[in-house]
């Protein structure tokens, strides 16, 4: 008991620094440099200060945003892969991005004006697909017998993946093709959200899906052992699947919503996590977190910068270093 | 049996055969004739404007899916586009010239061995715009009319670029799509292709004319670094009401330290001319000279 604590706050202390450095350094830097003093400076009118505005719509939201998402990304990924018993999930398996990608696209094809609290409509719409595809994946799971089968859950959400990736596919085949560039655009992840809307629109559903996480761990660590094990240990098998797809669920929604589709994180980041702190949910779950919310602010700090002044989508960048990491870990368990 | 009788009237039989055959063969046309195309049709709504408008547009039979002018268009049967042409009824119109994308390989092979010739159209700069009218002039036997029509067009833009010549050129921002009410997924003209030529023409100065590129994405930062003092947004539909255009253009008061949002000189242009490289352009030069120069260029 004292051990995992002491080496919970231990990683959490290091990583959560990491993370605090990368959060605090990535508004620094940028394809221009910028006056710090300047940007801080309350005797300049805010409407006058470039550097101001640089810092603070063009940057710092930025960060915010990749730090809830790849924490978001990375914490599902751990539960995911927990829950279906499979180091291979990712929390784009069971057809929640796919989801949320179908309405994103379909706002964008339609090309929907309203705006709700600050909320575009491609987000909106994009929100709305993803707890669409959980409902459904949830009921086909439901369906076969009262309890919750991760069998079915599994086949249900990959059928569910391919049968929405048909129907973006066929969206975009109809659609206007100046429409269909800006689709592909978006099914390539963008951090860029120009103001806090955006993120505090994501705020509730991911705080409320972390506050279940906290719950979750141990559960967690009983059910890799099986679920008939876990149960002869207390653990309400069914529940605890229920809360973990659920809370996992969402918070991909909301994650895919605000920043599009950014592949890789959901996996890297769980599976390097276990390189470094074992096993043990209770500190994998929140190191994954952390590192996950580190890496994918580096990550849009590259997308940023490697083309400048034209930005790269962030989602090619995870995956130019998610890809050969992912090899490199199938090689090295051999 | 082979006897001598049998060969001569074998080889008789044949030799009238051919002799009805050369004789039934069809007459001899004039070289000219026979090359002009007279049933065709074009899958480039830029394309189609240039037939219409050297008089050629009796002689088009079918348009793409997103051909809306002229108005004469609409009467006409539709063969898809760029991602979903429609062989079959293409080839059902028995058309004697194809105008194509030049992307669009497959069709044009598909084409070529069903003997249907084609034209393959890229756009590019400003100057194809009147290159392709004079070649399509050429390819219809109508090179005199096309040049007519050309020369037209290119003294009308002479005529905008002459107009604002002795003007300062204001940093111009050329936005050719945003996410609708935000300021995500900015897709600019950098400083390659007909938009980037038309806004140099109208007298601007393209922020992002280093970059050769026809469209990139762009972030928040590098519009507050580049400080364009104006801000030209393209769409691509017709006009709105008042109110939801003034939503759409308080979009950009975000970023308040940008010159073109400080001075309120972020100019909405709407019209589906924007966005073709056709006979039109003129259209859009003088609606990038107006946005840009107000004074000088009365509506």
């Amino acid at each position: 008991m004292p051990d995992v604590r002491r080496r919970l706050v231990g990683w959490t202390v290091l990583l959560g620094s990491v993370a605090l450095a990368a959060a605090v350094g990535a508004p620094l830097i940028g394809s221009t440099r910028i006056n710090l003093a300047r940007a801080f400076d309350t005797a300049l009118p805010y409407a006058d200060n470039v550097d101001a505005q640089i810092f603070f719509i063009a940057r710092l939201p930025r960060v915010l945003a990749a730090a809830l998402v790849g924490a978001s990304l990375a914490a599902a990924g751990v539960v995911f892969q927990a829950l279906l018993r499979n180091p291979l999930a990712t929390p784009f398996t069971l057809g929640v991005s796919a989801g949320a990608a179908l309405g994103a696209i379909l706002a964008i094809s339609l090309k929907l004006q309203l705006t709700l609290w600050g909320v575009s409509a491609v987000t909106g719409a994009s929100l709305a697909g993803s707890l669409g595809a959980v409902a459904i994946v949830y009921a086909l799971a439901r369906a076969r017998h009262r309890g919750f089968s991760t069998n079915v859950l599994l086949l249900a959400g990959v059928t569910l993946n391919s049968f929405f990736s048909a129907l973006i596919l066929f969206v975009q085949y109809i659609a206007d093709p100046a429409e269909t560039v800006q689709t592909l655009r978006w099914l390539m992840g963008d951090l860029g959200v120009a103001g806090y809307g955006p993120i505090l629109a994501a705020l509730p559903l991911t705080l409320a899906a972390f506050v279940a996480f906290a719950w979750l761990p141990r559960a967690m660590n009983l059910l890799s052992l099986g679920a008939d094990a876990a149960a002869s240990r207390g653990v309400n098998v069914v529940r605890t699947q229920q809360v973990a797809f659920f809370s996992a669920s969402l918070v991909t929604g909301a994650a895919v919503s605000l920043g599009g589709p950014i592949g890789f994180i959901g996996i890297i980041v769980p599976h390097l996590v276990r390189l470094m702190v074992g096993a043990d949910h209770r500190i994998v779950l929140p190191a994954a977190a952390l590192l996950g919310a580190a890496f994918l602010i580096v990550c849009d700090v590259l997308a940023r910068l490697v083309m400048a002044p034209v930005e790269l989508p962030v989602g090619i960048i995870t995956a130019i270093i998610g890809g050969p990491f992912f090899l490199w870990l199938l090689v090295r368990q051999r | 049996m082979h006897t001598r009788r049998n060969r001569c009237g074998i080889f008789a039989a044949t030799a009238c055969a051919l002799a009805i055959v050369l004789a039934t063969g069809r007459p001899a046309i004039t070289v000219e004739a026979q090359q002009v195309p007279q049933r065709i049709v074009s899958l480039a709504p830029s394309v189609t404007e240039m037939l219409f408008v050297m008089g050629a547009g009796p002689r088009v039979v079918a348009v793409s899916s997103f051909d809306h002018f002229p108005a004469e268009v609409d009467l006409l049967p539709r063969v898809g586009a760029l991602v979903d042409p429609d062989l079959e009824k293409i080839l059902s119109l028995r058309p004697d010239l194809v105008i194509t994308y030049g992307s669009q390989n497959d069709l044009a092979a598909k084409l070529a061995k069903a003997n249907v010739p084609t034209f393959r159209y890229r756009h590019g700069s400003l100057g194809d715009v009147t290159t392709t009218l004079r070649e399509l002039g050429r390819r219809l036997g109508m090179a005199s009319t096309a040049e007519s029509v050309a020369a037209g067009i290119e003294q009308d833009l002479d005529r905008i670029r002459t107009r604002v010549k002795s003007e300062a050129r204001p940093k111009t921002l050329l936005v050719i799509a945003r996410e609708p009410r935000s300021l995500r997924a900015i897709n600019v003209s950098g400083g390659y292709g007909f938009l980037h030529d038309l806004l140099e023409l109208a007298g601007g100065a393209n922020v992002f004319g280093d970059v050769k590129r026809e469209s990139i994405l762009v972030s928040t930062e590098t519009i507050l670094v580049r400080a364009p003092d104006v801000i030209l947004e393209l769409h691509y539909t017709d006009a709105p009401s008042h109110t939801l255009v003034d939503q759409e253009r308080a979009a950009w008061s975000l970023l308040s330290a940008v010159p073109a949002v400080k001075r309120g000189r972020v100019e909405l242009l709407f019209g589906e001319e924007l966005v073709l490289p056709g006979p039109r352009v003129v259209v859009t030069a003088a609606a990038f000279a107006r946005a840009l120069h107000p004074a000088l260029m009365p509506r």
